[in-house]
């Protein structure tokens, strides 16, 4: 890694030696930021393979943009939003159906907060209802909704405001609950 | 959608998916894949700056010409 010189640095100098384009200072803060990175692209992707590719594929965007960093943002948040993007374009890469793998993030996830009457068979339709969302629906009503992530965060990861968000989350959970009635499954 | 409909659905879903938990972390060391990924693509991709620039004027121009195509693009952003 290092000669241990970036251990000393403090955070505003390791950020400034990544926008000259350190190495040591990038893997300074890949080692920081990968593990809140990765459970962020995890919590929208749901998928623990492809959460590991998107994190690498976001550090990377992340080394091809450092010259638009601004250090007075911070760096996760910033982090954060190239995250977002980059499972935004994963997910759209993808078809209906087969997103959002209920039995993959399983183990990862906390126990079901419900009581058993919600079926294994609603849950799987509620979860393929939700992987038929658009995408920029998804992950609002994922992050707001499941994740219960703050919604000033979710539109800076967006890159939106936050009424934009509510709106988002609201849109979700109407296509959602028509989708599910379509299905007999009413909520 | 009333607010009781609003937070049916809410229960539904975070009963059907339950939140990551924060201990979640990746299951192997991403920095040599990072590394190669770096090493097979050089960074500086100012191909994709003149690209960006270019959608941003196509999107100006389209703007201009057809008004009443914002509310359209406002829809899908």
């Amino acid at each position: 890694m290092n000669d241990g010189s970036i251990a000393v640095l403090d955070a505003s100098e390791v950020l400034r030696q990544f926008q000259a384009g350190s190495i040591d200072a990038f893997e300074e803060l890949f080692r920081l930021h990968q593990r809140a990175v990765y459970g962020w692209i995890l919590r929208i992707v749901r998928n623990t393979a492809a959460a590991e590719d998107l994190t690498v594929e976001t550090f990377w965007r992340i080394h091809c943009a450092r010259a638009r960093f601004d250090p007075a943002r911070g760096f996760m948040p910033w982090a954060r939003r190239i995250a977002t993007h980059a499972a935004l374009d994963y997910l759209r890469a993808q078809r209906p159906e087969v997103e959002l793998p209920p039995e993959d993030a399983a183990a990862l996830t906390a126990p079901p907060a419900g009581d058993s009457a919600v079926s294994a068979e609603i849950r799987l339709e509620v979860t393929r209802a939700l992987g038929r969302l658009p995408p920029r629906l998804r992950v609002a009503a994922v992050l707001a909704v499941i994740e219960e992530e703050p919604y000033k965060e979710i539109a800076d990861a967006l890159g939106v405001s936050v009424t934009a968000v509510k709106v988002r989350v609201f849109r979700a959970l109407r296509i959602l609950r028509k989708d599910l009635e379509s299905r007999g499954i009413t909520p | 959608m009333n607010s009781q409909e609003q937070d049916r659905i809410k229960t539904l879903l975070r009963e059907a998916l339950p939140p990551i938990e924060d201990s979640a972390g990746p299951a192997r060391d991403l920095w040599p894949g990072l590394l190669r990924r770096m090493d097979a693509q050089p960074a500086a991709h100012s191909g994709w700056l003149w690209f960006d620039c270019a959608l941003a004027v196509g999107l100006v121009a389209m703007i201009a010409v057809f008004p009443a195509s914002i509310p359209v693009i406002l829809y899908y952003l």
